[in-house]
């Protein structure tokens, strides 16, 4: 592993009274770099503050930070839906300049389109596909990765908050993307739900060894449960905190002594003393 | 009191009188034209307005800059009365059928347009990153998401607008025209037939009714259940 797969060099990142890029924009990535098309006059506020960071291929990355600290703002800055006030991002060697079809991002919630069903969602990264039934197939194949088989035809209304991510997880990987980004994923799921997904995401690594994976989290467990490396943002604006590699073989016993001793650290990073 | 309702007054026909006139009508096929003429015109004003509202109003709706200059005037257009048209129609497109086409195309056109500027420019932000990170094409973009995502909110502007549409034909029949439920109701006017009057403004109620019900089962459909179903 010679070049790092994405690096950040000196990444900052301003608001200006929240405004934020493609709202009322027919297609936004026309005017991507044109982020505040009103002139607002207010202080900006800084969300980013100077963030350098290395990431190589096959890296399961966790950002942990508080809420409202800016994790997604990074994960979006790397996605290139949203570019950086200063500062440079590159993936292989390249500048980002807009989204991808190779750097998948999965939303928190809701990012499958509504009007369509569970495999139509998935044939929209299936498109280079020209058969209509080789395409069905193939989503079906995506979806029996992520442990969700016959609702294919359902309507995402019809799912379950838990089935609704794994298909969104499923479409994702039908891009056969080299990077996911994934901005807190499993956030509101139920406790159970997210620990199942939580397996399933480490056997998609295993699965895709080559894949690099961001994975936004406030959940420390989750953390230490799925990341080779873990970043903890501070509070705003954010700075990376600490930055490190955690390497304890699947499947982790979160009550192992390594990883509660790391878990104590974070914790005090993020400024709670009394847990544990 | 019964014989007061059955015979009517001087000036109100009663139920008999009501009812022979509905059979009379109904027997020499005058109120089934008169209701297909009525229907027609709605039904064509009614699509070139949609077929012109909709796009504008999508487009519209998704360039905010645009919408913040054509908005005054759509709202200065938009609160006159329909019927303040009719001079303009009559001047305009002379007689026969097409000012009554333009006074339905104007009362539907800004019901139309006002839901799809407002539906477009509601759609979640994250579907276009989806739709970025999906690289979508410009047309892929239209046909994936804006318009499935507008549609069930267009649909209630139409269900609105065939509503407006169908209230107008009246008044667009009363001018130039020779057919039709609004002209029956001038011409029965105008002949003192009130029974005449009276029979055509129940079938127009009627036809009303089942307009209204004919969008409302559209609402069921595949395409838009997924807005009606979400908690």
């Amino acid at each position: 592993m010679n070049s790092p797969k994405i690096c950040l060099d000196q990444v900052w990142v301003e608001h200006t009274n929240g405004k934020t890029n493609g709202h009322f924009n027919l297609f936004p990535w026309w005017k991507r770099n044109g982020c505040g098309n009103g002139k607002s006059h207010s202080t900006p506020k800084v969300v980013l503050h100077d963030i350098n960071l290395e990431i190589n291929a096959g890296e399961f990355v966790c950002i942990l930070g508080h809420s409202g600290c800016g994790k997604s703002t990074l994960l979006r800055v790397i996605a290139g839906f949203q570019p950086p006030t200063a500062g440079k991002v590159w993936i292989d060697g390249q500048r980002v300049n807009g989204p991808r079809p190779k750097h998948v991002f999965v939303f928190q919630q809701g990012g499958l389109f509504p009007w369509l069903t569970i495999a139509e969602n998935i044939a929209l990264s299936l498109r280079s596909i020209r058969d209509p039934g080789e395409r069905y197939n193939k989503a079906q194949e995506y979806l029996s990765m992520v442990a969700l088989e016959g609702v294919e035809n359902d309507y995402p209304h019809m799912l379950s908050g838990g089935m609704r991510q794994r298909a969104e997880i499923a479409r994702a990987l039908a891009a056969e993307p080299d990077i996911l980004l994934m901005d807190e994923p499993f956030s509101g799921l139920d406790y159970l739900t997210r620990l199942h997904l939580r397996e399933e995401m480490v056997n998609l690594h295993v699965m895709f060894p080559d894949m690099t994976i961001l994975f936004v989290t406030h959940d420390i467990d989750e953390a230490l449960q799925l990341a080779n490396r873990l970043i903890v943002l501070s509070e705003p604006p954010a700075k990376v905190k600490c930055c490190r590699p955690i390497q304890v073989e699947h499947p982790r016993v979160l009550t192992c002594s390594e990883l509660g001793k790391m878990r104590s650290q974070i914790y005090h990073h993020l400024g709670v003393h009394t847990a544990l | 009191m019964l014989s007061l309702l059955l015979n009517g007054t001087e000036n109100m026909p009663g139920l008999t009188q009501i009812g022979k006139a509905c059979i009379e009508l109904s027997g020499n096929g005058v109120l089934l034209r008169y209701s297909v003429a009525s229907l027609f015109r709605v039904t064509v004003g009614f699509y070139i307005a949609a077929l012109l509202a909709i796009p504008l109003g999508l487009f519209l709706g998704r360039r905010r800059i645009i919408n913040r200059w054509v908005n005054p005037f759509i709202q200065f257009l938009r609160p006159i009365s329909p019927l303040a048209w009719i001079p303009f129609a009559m001047i305009w497109f002379g007689i026969g059928d097409r000012p009554a086409l333009f006074i339905i195309f104007v009362a539907s056109f800004f019901p139309i347009l006002l839901s799809a500027i407002s539906a477009a420019a509601m759609i979640p932000p994250m579907y276009f990153q989806v739709a970025a990170n999906l690289q979508f094409k410009v047309w892929e973009s239209i046909r994936y998401v804006i318009i499935p995502a507008t549609a069930p909110s267009i649909l209630l502007g139409l269900r609105v607008a065939l509503g407006v549409a169908w209230m107008v034909v009246v008044a667009a029949e009363m001018i130039a025209v020779k057919s039709g439920l609004g002209y029956l109701i001038v011409d029965g006017r105008n002949a003192l037939r009130i029974d005449y009057v009276i029979v055509a403004v129940m079938t127009i109620g009627v036809i009303g009714l089942l307009l209204d019900h004919t969008m409302t089962r559209m609402e069921r459909l595949e395409s838009v259940r997924w807005r009606f179903e979400q908690s």
